[in-house]
């Protein structure tokens, strides 16, 4: 554990090559140190989000969280963001895809990096950290209770949620899913089509699914935290990229 | 779970936060995860003006059971009303 961390926003080159900000936080050291992607949830840029970016620093990697958001006001508080970003129809998963290889590369190129690059991502970042395994350069990805990834969102829906799972012959490193028993987005029948589709193609993946949790059993400012899921959950996931990362 | 429910409605009227009164022209509806209320999931409402900045915006997080019992209750002021 590192007790000395800097944390801070930076500017990045995202997609389109638009500059975007991002949190970045990293061990104080000379390093050098792998780095990690942490994709904020729909609700936004939030500070739960720069807090698990400065958790992973503490464990001694750095952390970079792209504001996905910033093309909607890059002043905006993030409650104000996520509702733009609700009345436009969220974000392409061009753009997603855009902001995030910036954000890996911004790692890559700082003087403490190892080079090595993990992904994270919580909900929908879940979902994105599941396609950032299939469509970016990371060495390890960890996709939690993502949804949407083998299932669409209804079709009566103005913003269609399409299934990702057809890009998992892409799939480039090995993936730790985590999910919750009692979770019905993902369900544990979608999670294990994601379970049997990736041993199909050979994919080195691990699924982990708590009994007594369901969705968002991380997120420790709201009622479905659980703290015997997202303890063991945290192991997990530092267990995982330190076997991929370091 | 991050539903990406979002839909709109076109609003005639007013609403009034931060002791200012603003039109409203839309009202933006989600059912998500809410930013402020202590909930896993609750009914959004932004009521914006489309000329103002969101900032400015008239933000509502309900449970999913109070804003069915608020529903029912403009439903039925409604109906008492009729045609008007």
């Amino acid at each position: 554990m590192y007790q000395g961390l800097l944390a801070e926003t930076v500017t990045i080159v995202g997609n389109g090559d638009e500059e975007i900000g991002a949190y970045l936080a990293r061990p104080l050291g000379p390093g050098p140190f792998p780095g990690v992607l942490v994709i904020h949830h729909a609700p936004g840029w939030d500070e739960p989000t720069k807090e698990i970016a400065r958790r992973f620093a503490a464990e001694g990697y750095i952390a970079i969280s792209p504001n996905l958001y910033h093309r909607f006001g890059p002043d905006l508080a993030a409650d104000d963001a996520a509702a733009a970003a609700r009345a436009a129809g969220w974000i392409t998963t061009e753009q997603f895809l855009g902001d995030a290889a910036g954000a890996i590369r911004f790692l890559r190129g700082l003087p403490v990096s190892t080079g090595n690059v993990g992904s994270i991502g919580y909900c929908s970042g879940g979902r994105q950290s599941f396609l950032a395994a299939c469509e970016l350069s990371v060495d390890a990805a960890v996709d939690c209770y993502g949804a949407f990834v083998v299932s669409s969102s209804p079709p009566e829906l103005p913003y269609r949620m399409e299934p990702i799972i057809d890009r998992a012959p892409k799939i480039s490193c090995p993936i730790l899913g985590l999910f919750g028993a009692e979770d019905k987005n993902p369900s544990p029948d979608e999670v294990a089509q994601i379970d049997a589709e990736l041993t199909r193609l050979g994919k080195e993946h691990e699924f982990h699914t708590f009994e007594n949790a369901g969705h968002g059993f991380f997120a420790v400012d709201r009622p479905m935290y659980r703290v015997e899921a997202a303890v063991q959950g945290w192991r997990l996931i530092l267990d995982f990229f330190g076997r991929h990362l370091r | 779970m991050c539903s990406y429910i979002v839909e709109r409605a076109a609003l005639t009227g007013s609403a009034k936060a931060a002791g200012m009164w603003t039109p409203i022209t839309t009202a933006v509806v989600s059912v998500d995860h809410p930013f402020h209320a202590t909930l896993d999931h609750a009914l959004i409402v932004d009521f914006v003006d489309a000329g103002r900045p969101v900032s400015e915006r008239v933000a509502l997080e309900l449970s999913v059971a109070s804003a069915r019992e608020l529903i029912s209750c403009m439903q039925t002021a409604l109906d008492a009303f009729g045609e008007g």
